[in-house]
C-alpha cells in the first residue's frame, strides 16, 4: 500500500466515528459545539500520531505478553502532556472538555490503531496512519458539532449565522440530539457508499 | 525465566522515561497553570467577594505560611491603602470538599463576602449554595460572630434541603474566622 493511501483510508475508507463506529463516546459527549469538537479531535490528532510513532519505533523491543501495559503508559504519557497543555494555554477549552481529556488515554481508536497498525507497521506509515485517522476524527467531530451548534443554538463557533427569527432545538445540543444526529449522519454515509 | 526479566526491565524502563518526561514537563507549565487557574477560577470570585477594590486583586497575591500550611492572599486596596484581605478554605460538603473564599473589612473586622470556589454538590439542590441568594446572606457579619463546630450561626438561615451543603460553608468560615486574627497580622506586618 503506497504512503498517501495510509492517510487518506483515515478520511472515508476508515473514517473513525461513522466506519470504524470506534470511540464513540467522546462523538456523543463533547459535540456540543463545533468549537469542543475541533478541539477535541485536535487533541486526539496529537496522541494518536504521537503514541503510533513510539508505539511503532519500540515494536521490537516489546515483549508481546506486556504490550498492552506499554502501549498504554505511552499513550497516557502523551495525553498527559495534551492535558497540562489545554490547561496553561487554551483553559476556556480545557474546561468545556473537562473529563474527556483525560478519557482518550481508553478511548478504543488510540489503542486500536496502536495494536493494530503501528505493533505492525513502520514508523513513518505509522506516523501517516494516526495523522489520517486523527484528522478524520476531527472533521467527523466538527461536522457533527457544527451541525448540533448551528440547529441547537442558531452558532457555529460561537458566532450568530441563523436568521433573526430562528427559534433553536436546545434539544440538539443535549444528550437526545447527539444520538439522532449521529444516527442520521452514519445512515446519509452508508446510503452514499452503497451507491457508488 | 529470560523472558520474565525482559518483560520487567522493558515495562520498568518504559515507565521511568515516560514518569520523567511528564514531571519534567509539569515543571515546565505550572506556573502558567497556576496563572490560568488563578484568572478563570478564583479571579472572578477573588473580584465578587473583595467588590469595591481599586487595584489588580490576582497580581497583588501574597503567599503566606500559617500554622505549617501555605495560603494564597488576595489584598484589596482602597485609594492605595490596604482595605480588605481575602482567602480559602475548605469546608466539607454533602459530595465532598467546598471551597470557600471569604473577604474580611481589616478595619472594620467584618465580612465583605463570602463566594464558593468549587464544590462537588448535587445540582440543583446542593449547588443552590453558590447562588448569591445564598452568599450574599453572609456579608457584613462581623468576626465576633459564634460558629459552633459544623452549624451555621443563627444569623445564617441555611437552604432548606441543602442543609448538609449550607452546614459545608458556615464550617469553612469558621475554619477562616480562626484564621483571621493572624493572617491579618501577618497581612499588616509586610
Amino acid at each position: 500500500m503506497s504512503l498517501s493511501k495510509e492517510f487518506t483510508k483515515g478520511l472515508w475508507n476508515e473514517l473513525p466515528p461513522f466506519r470504524l463506529v470506534l470511540g464513540l463516546c467522546p462523538v456523543l459527549a463533547v459535540t456540543k459545539s463545533a468549537e469542543t469538537g475541533l478541539g477535541m479531535g485536535l487533541a486526539v490528532i496529537f496522541v494518536l500520531t504521537c503514541s503510533n510513532m513510539l508505539v511503532s519505533s519500540l515494536r521490537n523491543v516489546i515483549p508481546r505478553k506486556v504490550r498492552i501495559a506499554s502501549f498504554i503508559v505511552i499513550i497516557a504519557t502523551f495525553v498527559v502532556i495534551v492535558e497540562l497543555t489545554a490547561q496553561a494555554y487554551f483553559y476556556p477549552i480545557y474546561e468545556k472538555l473537562g473529563i474527556f481529556i483525560p478519557l482518550i488515554v481508553v478511548n478504543c481508536i488510540i489503542l486500536g490503531r496502536a495494536e493494530a497498525f503501528a505493533s505492525r507497521n513502520g514508523v513513518i506509515p505509522s506516523a501517516l496512519d494516526g495523522l489520517g485517522i486523527g484528522t478524520g476524527f476531527t472533521l467527523s467531530l466538527t461536522v457533527l458539532g457544527g451541525i448540533r451548534e448551528i440547529l441547537g443554538n442558531g452558532t457555529i463557533f460561537g458566532a450568530e449565522i441563523m436568521w433573526s427569527s430562528f427559534r433553536p432545538f436546545t434539544f440538539m445540543v443535549e444528550a437526545p440530539g447527539a444520538f439522532l444526529s449521529l444516527g442520521l449522519l452514519l445512515g446519509i454515509m452508508n446510503a452514499c457508499s452503497k451507491s457508488n | 525465566m529470560k523472558e520474565i526479566v525482559q518483560m520487567i526491565v522493558v515495562l520498568s524502563v518504559i515507565c521511568t522515561i515516560c514518569g520523567v518526561a511528564l514531571s519534567g514537563f509539569r515543571n515546565m507549565t505550572e506556573d502558567r497553570i497556576e496563572n490560568q487557574v488563578l484568572m478563570n477560577v478564583q479571579g472572578p470570585k477573588v473580584k465578587l467577594v473583595l467588590e469595591g477594590a481599586e487595584n489588580d486583586l490576582i497580581a497583588d497575591r501574597k503567599k503566606l505560611s500559617v500554622n505549617d500550611e501555605q495560603l494564597l492572599l488576595f489584598i484589596g486596596k482602597k485609594q492605595g491603602k490596604d482595605w480588605a484581605i481575602a482567602y480559602e478554605t475548605v469546608g466539607q460538603g454533602f459530595g465532598g470538599d467546598l471551597k470557600v473564599m471569604v473577604g474580611y473589612d481589616i478595619e472594620q473586622n467584618n465580612l465583605t463576602g463570602v463566594q464558593i470556589i468549587s464544590h462537588k454538590e448535587t445540582p440543583g439542590i446542593g449547588s443552590r449554595v453558590t447562588e448569591n441568594q445564598f452568599t450574599k446572606r453572609f456579608k457584613g457579619l462581623h468576626i465576633d460572630i459564634e460558629i459552633t463546630p459544623n452549624q451555621c450561626p443563627d444569623e445564617i438561615d441555611a437552604i432548606s434541603g441543602a442543609t448538609y451543603s449550607s452546614k459545608g460553608v458556615c464550617e469553612a468560615l469558621r475554619k477562616s474566622i480562626a484564621l483571621y486574627p493572624e493572617i491579618r497580622k501577618q497581612a499588616l506586618a509586610n
